[in-house]
């Protein structure tokens, strides 16, 4: 993980190629290695607390995995078993074919959910974001201040009004209903307003401008190849935000037309418990996050730590 | 810019001949160009901050009053608006036991979830903080659980705190300590529930700890060092009041999240009751449970709106309070 270990040291970065022009080498590697202070270092058991937290983080997961890969009968076994089975197929097909949770639409319907959220978010919120950073208009702190104050209000909670306004607009049932709400937030207009404070450079704004781009063009071909680390993050946070949301699918859309997290909830409502079926479904509504985390992890570590200074 | 004035000087001196005709166009022509530019610089940046306005005006400004509108009446799903009740819905909710029941509930989830999520967040954070080996491995270790679906993972934690098959009572079992009734008693129904929240959000939290630890200068641990102060002492001196804004950040964000629980809860007890005395029942869950399964509208709204306002009264308690505690340094 070479970009984050270098986070804390970005500062040094114009520093850190002096010494090939014979500038002194020595009080910059003092700083990156802690100086002399042997206090800060960290002893076995540091290692014993984390490696412990870690585990404890890492169980529920392969957990799941252990049950989703063997039959009912290992959730009452004892001692309990600690190593996956080989019914995962078996499980998977049970899952897939049962009426109630529909989880092969559910999946698919999430996977759109969350694409086009995340898309329609990291484009909206980076052009209002790059327009109250960048651009200069009557208004504009008094813009910013109502993005932060609305990004307070918690929305969530509006179920009543918003089931009101859908069957006015006959959207019940309808994805429409879960993408449209969310296609942009507050929070990712903040963000990427911050990013772009520092992230696009102002002398080529006024370049393009030179050259006669208009404003949404400038924005295509300059100000986006620039906020792509924030976009990456932002869309990463926004897929995940919308796969999960639970409360409004399940106001609006119900079990004929689910996202996967109502189709968890359908399996999870009967008076019987067919965990091996429960575990295998958490397993597919998980997959994809832990997918999409092996891909971009990094990038949202960052993100978030990142994110952490500048809000 | 020559060229036209050019143009211009020439159309002074010159006989209207044929040639004026497309000189006129180019000048109209660049006339409109000057325009259009002049409008894109006005008007750009409000077409720009547009969308997310017209969308949080129609899916949230307007909601939020609507439901401010509809909680002053009495509306049911199928039967729609039965007229305007002032705060009769108001009144009904301040004698509600099941009301008070899930408020008390909320803020019991609250406490026991956010006070240790927060302060191992911190403490992880310090040791990740530390000159340490496998750091990369040990950041993915802690935010996996923040990519994972929620409800799947109460799935999974519902049945480890499961009173007869469930793991966690297997192993307080084995060592001894009996088992506990975790879906049936309150105190241990909170507890469960506080233990998923936890498990998703301490290592997110521990991630935004460590940015803002690092963001310290590194001399003033170094100078604490030289001056004998041992590794507590600096953690007390120096990290806590250094990182303090962003502690004030996240028990701000965990508050708004606390306030409207739902999702664990739900799947937890298997349906809006939460368990079979409302035990773990959590406000936002009394809303969707009168809104949905009892199509009171009116009264969810209510809740909703109560919702609203206790969220808003909590963040200015913490602003206050941790202001207050700033000053008082």
């Amino acid at each position: 993980m070479p970009e984050m270990t270098t986070m804390p040291t970005s500062t040094d970065a114009p520093q850190r190629s002096a010494p090939r022009g014979g500038t002194p080498i020595r009080p910059l590697q003092r700083r990156r290695t802690w100086g002399v202070s042997p206090v800060r270092e960290a002893g076995p058991l540091t290692y014993i607390a984390l490696t412990f937290a870690v585990l404890l983080f890492i169980f529920p997961l392969y957990w799941m995995f252990v049950v989703a890969t063997r039959g009912n009968a290992a959730i009452a076994q004892r001692p309990p078993a600690i190593a996956p089975g080989g019914e995962f197929a078996e499980n998977v097909a049970r899952t897939l074919e049962n009426e109630q949770a529909n989880f092969a639409l559910g999946l698919m319907n999430s996977a759109i959910v969350a694409s086009v959220t995340a898309v329609s978010v990291v484009l909206f919120c980076s052009l209002a974001g790059f327009a109250l950073a960048k651009l200069r208009f009557t208004g504009r702190n008094a813009i910013t201040l109502g993005v932060i104050l609305t990004m307070m209000v918690p929305v969530q909670m509006a179920v009543v009004p918003m089931l009101i306004m859908m069957d006015a607009f006959d959207w019940r049932g309808d994805l429409k209903a879960v993408i449209l709400p969310f296609m942009c937030t507050g929070f990712g207009v903040f963000m990427m307003r911050q990013y772009a404070l520092q992230g696009v450079p102002t002398e080529l704004l006024e370049s393009a401008r030179l050259d006669g781009c208009s404003t949404i063009r400038t924005f295509w071909s300059v100000v986006l190849p620039a906020l792509r680390p924030a976009m990456v993050v932002l869309g990463l946070l926004t897929f995940m935000q919308n796969w999960n949301e639970f409360i409004w699918p399940i106001a609006v859309l119900g079990p004929d037309n689910p996202t996967v997290q109502v189709s968890i909830n359908q399996l999870n409502r009967g008076y019987t418990t067919d965990f091996a079926l429960m575990f295998t479904g958490a397993t597919f509504a998980t997959l994809p996050l832990l997918l999409v985390f092996v891909l971009f992890g990094r990038q949202l570590i960052g993100g978030i730590m990142e994110g952490a200074i500048k809000g | 810019m020559r060229v036209l004035n050019h143009d211009e000087a020439s159309a002074d001196v010159g006989p209207p001949a044929p040639p004026d005709a497309p000189r006129e166009s180019q000048r109209r022509r660049e006339r409109r160009q000057a325009l259009r530019s002049r409008l894109d610089i006005r008007l750009s940046p409000y077409l720009f901050v547009a969308p997310y306005f017209v969308l949080f005006g129609v899916f949230g400004l307007f909601p939020v009053l609507f439901t401010f509108w509809i909680s002053l009446h009495d509306w049911g799903l199928l039967a729609g608006n039965q007229g305007f009740i002032g705060l009769d819905n108001y009144t009904f909710l301040a004698g509600d036991a099941k009301f008070w029941r899930a408020l008390v509930n909320t803020l019991g989830i609250f406490v026991i979830a956010v006070v240790p999520q927060l302060v191992i967040a911190l403490l992880l954070a310090d040791t990740l903080n530390r000159r340490i080996r496998w750091r990369g491995f040990f950041r993915v270790g802690v935010i996996i659980p923040y990519v994972t679906s929620i409800a799947a993972m109460a799935v999974i934690f519902g049945q480890l705190f499961g009173r007869d098959f469930g793991l966690i009572n297997y192993t307080l079992d084995f060592l001894g300590l009996g088992t506990v009734d975790w879906p049936n008693e309150r105190f241990a129904s909170w507890v469960a529930i506080a233990a998923m929240i936890d498990w998703r959000w301490t290592g997110f939290n521990t991630l935004i700890y460590l940015a803002a630890m690092q963001a310290i200068p590194r001399d003033l641990f170094e100078a604490a060092a030289l001056d004998g102060a041992s590794r507590m002492r600096q953690f007390w001196q120096i990290t806590i009041p250094m990182v303090r804004p962003t502690i004030m950040f996240t028990v701000i964000i965990a508050t708004i999240g606390q306030m409207q629980l739902f999702t664990e809860p739900v799947i937890f007890g298997r349906g809006y009751e939460g368990g079979t005395q409302g035990q773990f029942q959590t406000v936002a869950m009394l809303m969707f449970q009168e809104a949905m399964d009892y199509q009171n509208f009116g009264y969810g709204a209510a809740i909703a709106w109560v919702i609203f306002l206790l969220i808003v009264l909590l963040a200015l308690i913490n602003v206050l309070f941790i202001s207050r505690i700033r000053s008082a340094d």
